[in-house]
């Protein structure tokens, strides 16, 4: 409008006033030669003034091409990427659309931890304006602004694991709460835009969304979302004409809906008191995507020392620049001391103990996953090799049982070679804590140096013992897991103490429920290499930082050498190693078995992972990787040949690609 | 700031400038409206400096330097603009913000309140978001986008013709048209802000979180506004799943009843719910005879339209309300052609008229309540609202000057509110005896002969274009209708809309609400052809806002444009009244909340619900809460904490700490029972309605 004005302005002026414009004229000339000459006698032009025009210059430009770019016609990019691509397929959705696949059953979605949204509905004095703003997922613009206070609200009490007095932090509900975790960032986007393609919209498509920081029963003693979740389900299959639901957990909510399972059969007060054949009637199937239904190693890593592969090797390099950088100081002190409080974290410590994850010197998948991961896997192994051979670091036996280890020859060393200072003894030993004065309270600082040399000195941890070291290291986190979680294998599943609803988000110690009809489908990446054991070493720097951290300068001999900077990798999906996402579905629950005793069909659906061929791909159409997989058209595919009314035999029964039933068959589990 | 430093230096660059300071100036007026604009403009001036350029290469032998200022100051604006941001977010976040008034949450909390009753809030019409799940290919990219609400209206103005085709249901059936379906967004973000900054239920909930509220007890019962309510139900369970949450929050919050707020059309569409809920299946949702009595505690209707509101009448017959009507008469050439190429109010009306929920709000309870043509419940209603003291003396200038009108006490009927549409002044103020008879025998005497379609026009656009000159005029002939009248002027202009919509929703007054056909849900949103369920422990409150000048009756004109698809009438705003007269641009105003007549909004409240009725069998205990509009009284408080108008009042300080009062478990009398500004007692003493 302005704009308009001022033209016409101008134009007046030059009609009406012909004086006043020449005068005008020549005074513009003024204008722009004046500076000139002054600048030509002070040199101020070309310093200070050719920098203006520069950015006004930079900035004409960019306007210039953001317009072109806003008029252009929305099909120009596509038809672009086409001619450099060539012609794209379709996405799964429209695929099966042609194919006169329609909506049919009602969808729910469980996320996994960390990708649903949380946001804030009481805060402290530092939050003030955040109100029903997003503190988690979204743009995180939050955590750099304040990131003191943003810790501290995401934290929850150390005691009770709920909230803290005065904070009330909320998972977002409805399907923005995981659609996308961070803008452009996908989780559920593409596969719900793919149902929608189908018919799928907000009253057939549900996302169960929960406070993934909190334990799983915790969420239904707080927020009632467990009764939300029956209530809602109820309600799906009541106004769809009694089509039962299709469930997709990802990652931990895998553990979350079978927690959910048994909660909702379970009679109140303790349970949602469905009756036992509410999962019968209500679930068609179960389609989990990278579940970690024994555990995963990284959560170990994570909980002992803040730090996964990706992050130890930020640590190690750039140690000053990284711990000053987003909170001020101590960053990994700041981030323990926050996930610590976070139960959630303990429900993916690996189950099963050494029977399922491999004891000192024996591991279910022995040598034969090839981790330089170019060729394909051809070293065919008879028998696991039980006496390791350092001099041929290239073809040795991993010993992935021992999940940490101080040291690398004490990874790769026998287990009659290797000398250990008894934990509990040394635990004893020494219960003078020596009061810190950090700033930070981390629950290392109760420990003491005494302890901490003689948590090192045992060496050697496998899955079992692991469990003890974390006791050690963090007592009180792990005293209120130990109330919600359990990690050991039932005996005898009758037992009533298997009631307790602490067993419930643990396979190996609940039963499934009596829903034959029902089926279960273990959806996951192999193909990458996947964090399975580490290397550790004690930090020099003791006083205020976090004592232990995995040796990133340990190496295997070769390229092809599962050891990778202090990190012993297998095959999986990045996060999930392929034994705890395929185990359940490939023995534990395989037919009629005691932890099955309906005998409910499982499929294994494996997708091998194949990077995007191009950047214009994004995050590829063909990925495996833990996230990422839920773009992979063969995985929508599935899921929506299901929701639209197909069986796990019509769709193919299993699909795989990794050796999963090979170790299968050596875990001795009693079925 | 900015532009003041580049005025001094402009003035320090210039020594001897005299002409242009004024040209100046107003460049620096301009730069204050809005800082991007300026930068805009001086993109576009950059390109006529390129222009100027190229017509002139050999005047000025140095002339790139007008380029190189240009981008000179364009290189100092934005360092400018750049080093203003970058100190503003230098500033600590407390120096800058602007001292908020501690909202009635706060206060309530240190007075002890916590959440008890679970929350239920319900929103009217517009105000609810709409995002898109399929589409035409011109809305690629808008998956799961806002189409209406919430976010900006970009897009609207980016593909105004696809947008509005996607906002448009079909005709016919009332549902989604081939291939398009829009659909509600569900959650508190349905509809907590409308646009960026204009807030409808934000306030609300954030001071009911204040006292503990959060998702688990406070639910946003988002529906597809555009639908008749029954149709909410058949495509999207909306009923059903509204029913269900009431129950699941009943029960996991220790079995305590529900508190109910809807807000404009959400209270009939509450209504219709409240109904719906006890009726058997299949037309119902099988809760039984019970169900309210044991679920909820209070319904807090906000700004509740029961009897409908006129803005319905003039939308639906011509697409304008007050505003709209004044950009239509002065800027009749730029508004039509500026955004929807043309004919923008045309497109508009297509699109409302698809929707069967702007008929739900049509008047209803005909001439018993809205008045006829000679007389009207709120007759004697001073417009004069600023100088309410003074309204004596006017009354009595305006009784000399008046001479229309011979009988003096007659004067106040200058208002003839029951006229609800009027053909030229004279028909809205003559004695009804003086006007031609009005009855429906013109629509079918006209309505059979020329039903011919003359479709010379091509493409039909609105059902205007189906009908002939000759009765357009016929219509316009007929002077004056009252609310009944009305329907049937909407009937014949309207044919298919009408009957699509009214199988969906009815206008009339009951004679006998226990005659069978009243089990139809086409009646259960119309407060005067329903029974309240069985639930003697509910409460229901009136709340709104008086004091603003609303929308009652309109004197029309056929549109002098008289093109191909256009609307032949429009409201007659060059009409006025004098000083103190409640005609103002062809509008007769009466006491409201700017949306909703406080007729409307508390008749149900003061007389028809009021004690044991026929409406009310089980004695529903009733409560009027009038909040009196007080302007904001500086640019600080933004669109006020007493306001009273019909959205604004979400943010009434006094409105929102009664809602939590009750939601923590106050009744009726204990937050002070009925609480009147207006003469809504008087007014429905007028009406002769059977009880």
């Amino acid at each position: 409008m302005s704009f308009l004005r001022r033209r016409k302005g101008t134009d007046s002026s030059k009609s009406q006033n012909l004086r006043c414009n020449i005068v005008k004229e020549d005074e513009k000339n003024n204008l722009y030669e004046s500076p000139r000459k002054e600048s030509y006698n002070s040199k101020k032009w070309s310093c200070w003034d050719s920098c203006c025009w520069f950015i006004g210059f930079v900035c004409s430009v960019w306007w210039f091409l953001l317009l072109l770019y806003n008029t252009m016609p929305a099909s120009i990019p596509q038809y672009v990427t086409e001619a450099i691509t060539g012609p794209l397929t379709d996405p799964p959705g429209v695929k099966l659309r042609k194919e006169g696949l329609t909506v049919n059953h009602p969808v729910v979605f469980v996320p996994g931890i960390v990708t649903g949204g949380l946001e804030l509905w009481e805060g402290h004095q530092c939050a003030e304006g955040l109100f029903r703003k997003r503190l988690w997922g979204g743009s995180f613009g939050e955590l750099y602004k304040r990131p003191l206070c943003w810790a501290q609200h995401m934290s929850l009490d150390n005691e009770t694991g709920l909230d803290p007095p005065g904070i009330r932090v909320r998972p977002v509900s409805g399907l923005v709460a995981a659609d996308y975790f961070a803008a452009g960032y996908f989780v559920w986007a593409v596969l719900i835009a793919n149902l929608a393609q189908i018919g799928y919209e907000e009253k057939t498509m549900y996302m169960a969304a929960y406070d993934w920081r909190l334990s799983f029963q915790n969420t239904e003693v707080r927020d009632q979302t467990l009764s939300r979740i029956k209530s809602n389900i109820e309600l799906m299959v009541a106004t769809n004409g009694g089509k039962k639901v299709v469930v997709i957990p990802h990652s931990m909510g895998v553990l979350y809906f079978l927690h959910f399972m048994k909660w909702v059969e379970a009679p109140p007060p303790m349970g949602g008191g469905g009756g036992s054949e509410w999962c019968a009637k209500h679930i068609k199937a179960v389609m989990n995507i990278g579940g970690p239904f024994l555990g995963v190693p990284k959560s170990v890593s994570g909980l002992f020392s803040v730090e996964a592969r990706d992050i130890a090797i930020a640590r190690t390099f750039a140690p000053g620049f990284l711990d000053k950088d987003v909170f001020g100081l101590q960053t990994f002190q700041h981030l323990m001391r926050m996930t610590r409080t976070w139960d959630s974290t303990v429900s993916m410590i690996p189950k099963g103990g050494e029977t399922i994850w491999g004891g000192l010197d024996w591991s279910p998948e022995g040598s034969s996953f090839n981790c330089g991961a170019k060729t394909l896997r051809n070293n065919s192994i008879n028998n696991t090799d039980q006496i390791p051979n350092i001099n041929l670091a290239n073809m040795k036996n991993v010993n992935y049982g021992r999940i940490i280890s101080f040291g690398k020859d004490v990874a790769e060393a026998h287990s009659s070679k290797i000398e250990r200072v008894d934990l509990l003894d040394s635990m004893k030993a020494d219960m003078l804590a020596n009061l810190t004065n950090c700033d930070i309270w981390i629950e290392y600082h109760d420990i003491g140096d005494h302890r901490i040399k003689a948590a090192a000195d045992y060496k050697v941890y496998t899955a079992g013992s692991i469990l003890d070291l974390l006791h050690f290291v963090s007592p009180k986190l792990m005293a209120r897991g130990g109330a919600h979680f359990s990690y050991g294998i039932a005996d005898n599943l009758d037992d009533p103490k298997y009631q307790h609803y602490k067993y419930w988000s643990n396979p190996l110690e609940t039963k499934l429920p009596d829903a034959p009809d029902m089926e279960i489908y273990s959806m996951y990446g192999v193909g990458i290499p996947t964090e399975r054991a580490y290397v550790y070493k004690v930090t020099t720097a003791t006083d205020c930082s976090i004592p232990f951290q995995i040796d990133t300068s340990v190496e295997g001999g070769s390229e092809d050498s599962c050891l990778k900077g202090g990190v012993f990798s297998a095959d999986g999906d990045e996060t999930v190693p392929v034994l705890s996402a395929g185990l359940m579905a490939a023995k534990g629950w395989r037919g009629k078995t005691r932890f099955n005793p309906s005998g409910i069909p499982t499929y294994i659906r494996e997708y091998s992972h194949a990077p995007p061929a191009n950047l214009l791909e994004g995050r590829g159409t063909q990925s495996g990787a833990h996230v990422d997989i839920m773009g992979n058209f063969a995985l929508i595919e599935d899921i929506i040949r299901v929701a639209a009314g197909a069986t796990g035999k019509e769709l193919g029964g299993d699909h795989v690609y990794s050796d999963i039933f090979k170790w299968a068959e050596r875990i001795n589990l009693q079925l | 700031m900015a532009s003041v430093l580049r005025f001094r230096k402009l003035c320090y660059v210039e020594s001897a400038v005299k002409c242009t300071s004024v040209g100046y100036e107003s460049f620096e007026i301009d730069e204050k409206l809005d800082k991007k604009e300026e930068d805009v403009l001086s993109a576009n001036n950059f390109a006529l400096e390129i222009n100027k350029k190229r017509k002139q290469p050999k005047r000025q032998p140095k002339e790139w330097r007008c380029l190189d200022s240009c981008c000179w100051i364009i290189g100092y604006l934005c360092t400018t603009w750049w080093l203003l941001l970058f100190f503003y977010h230098c500033f600590p976040v407390t120096l800058l913000r602007v001292p908020e008034l501690p909202g009635p949450g706060v206060r309530l909390k240190r007075e002890g309140l916590t959440a008890l009753h679970p929350v239920v809030l319900v929103p009217g019409i517009v105000t609810g978001g709409l995002e898109l799940w399929e589409g035409r290919p011109c809305a690629d990219g808008l998956f799961r986008k806002r189409l209406w609400g919430g976010g900006s209206f970009t897009q609207i103005f980016k593909r105004p013709l696809c947008l509005l085709e996607h906002l448009s249901l079909h005709y016919e059936t009332g549902l989604d048209p081939q291939g398009i379906r829009v659909r509600a967004v569900p959650g508190l973000v349905g509809a907590d802000y409308f646009a960026p900054g204009y807030f409808v239920w934000a306030v609300l909930i954030e001071n009911l979180a204040k006292i503990g509220y959060e998702g688990k007890n406070l639910h946003m019962a988002a529906y597809d506004w555009r639908l008749s309510f029954q149709n909410t139900e058949i495509r999207d369970h909306a009923l059903t799943r509204l029913k269900s949450k009431i129950e699941l929050m009943y029960i996991s919050n220790g079995y305590k009843k529900v508190v109910a707020v809807p807000h404009s059309m959400g209270v009939i569409y509450f209504l219709h719910f409240l109904k719906w809920v006890e009726t058997p299946p299949p037309m119902g949702g099988g809760g039984g005879p019970g169900w309210c009595a044991k679920h909820i505690k209070a319904v807090m209707n906000i700004g509740p339209a029961f009897l409908g509101v006129p803005k319905a009448v003039s939308n639906l017959f011509s697409a304008e309300g007050k505003d709209v009507s004044y950009i239509r008469s002065y800027g009749a050439g730029v508004f039509d052609s500026e955004i929807l190429g043309l004919q923008t109010f045309e497109r508009v009306m297509r699109m409302a008229r698809t929707w069967d929920s702007i008929v739900s709000l049509l008047p209803k309870g005909g001439e018993v309540i809205w008045g006829n043509m000679d007389r009207s419940p709120e007759e004697g209603h001073v417009c004069d609202f600023s100088k309410k003291s003074h309204s004596k003396t006017s009354l009595t200038t305006n009784n000399v000057n008046n001479s229309d009108v011979k009988r003096g006490f007659l004067v106040k009927d200058l208002a003839n509110y029951g006229r609800i549409i009027s053909f030229g002044k004279p028909a809205s103020i003559l004695h009804s005896s003086k006007l031609p008879t009005s009855d429906s025998k013109v629509f079918s005497r006209t309505s059979t002969s020329e039903n011919f379609n003359n479709f010379s026009c091509g493409e039909a656009w609105t059902e205007y274009d189906e009908m002939s000159r000759q009765s357009i005029q016929n219509v316009a002939a007929d002077k004056a209708y009252t609310t009944t009248t009305l329907l049937d002027l909407l009937r014949f202009v309207a044919t298919k809309m009408m009957r699509r919509a009214e199988a969906h929703f009815s206008h009339g007054i009951a004679e006998n609400l226990d005659d069978p056909k009243y089990n139809h849900y086409k009646y259960w949103s119309n407060p005067l052809e329903t029974k309240l369920s069985d639930a003697p422990d509910m409460e229901i409150y009136c709340m709104y806002g008086v004091g603003i000048p609303t929308e009652r009756s309109y004197v029309y004109k056929l549109s002098p444009n008289s093109r191909c698809k256009s609307i032949p009438y429009q409201i007659d705003n060059s009409v006025h009244g004098e000083d103190g007269s409640c005609l103002k641009g062809g509008v007769y105003f009466a006491d409201g909340d700017e949306s909703v007549p406080v007729l409307s909004a508390g008749f149900m409240c003061a007389k028809g619900w009021r004690g044991r009725t026929r409406f009310n069998p089980s004695g529903i205990a009733t409560y009027i809460r009038e909040y009196r509009h007080k302007p904001p009284t500086s640019l600080m408080e933004g669109r006020g904490i007493e306001s009273g108008s019909h959205v604004d009042i979400m943010g009434n300080f006094a409105l929102i700490e009664d809602i939590m009062r009750v939601a923590s478990g106050a009744t009726g009398d204990e937050i002070g029972g009925d609480q009147i500004h207006s003469d809504i007692i008087k007014m429905s003493e007028r009406i002769n309605l059977g009880l």
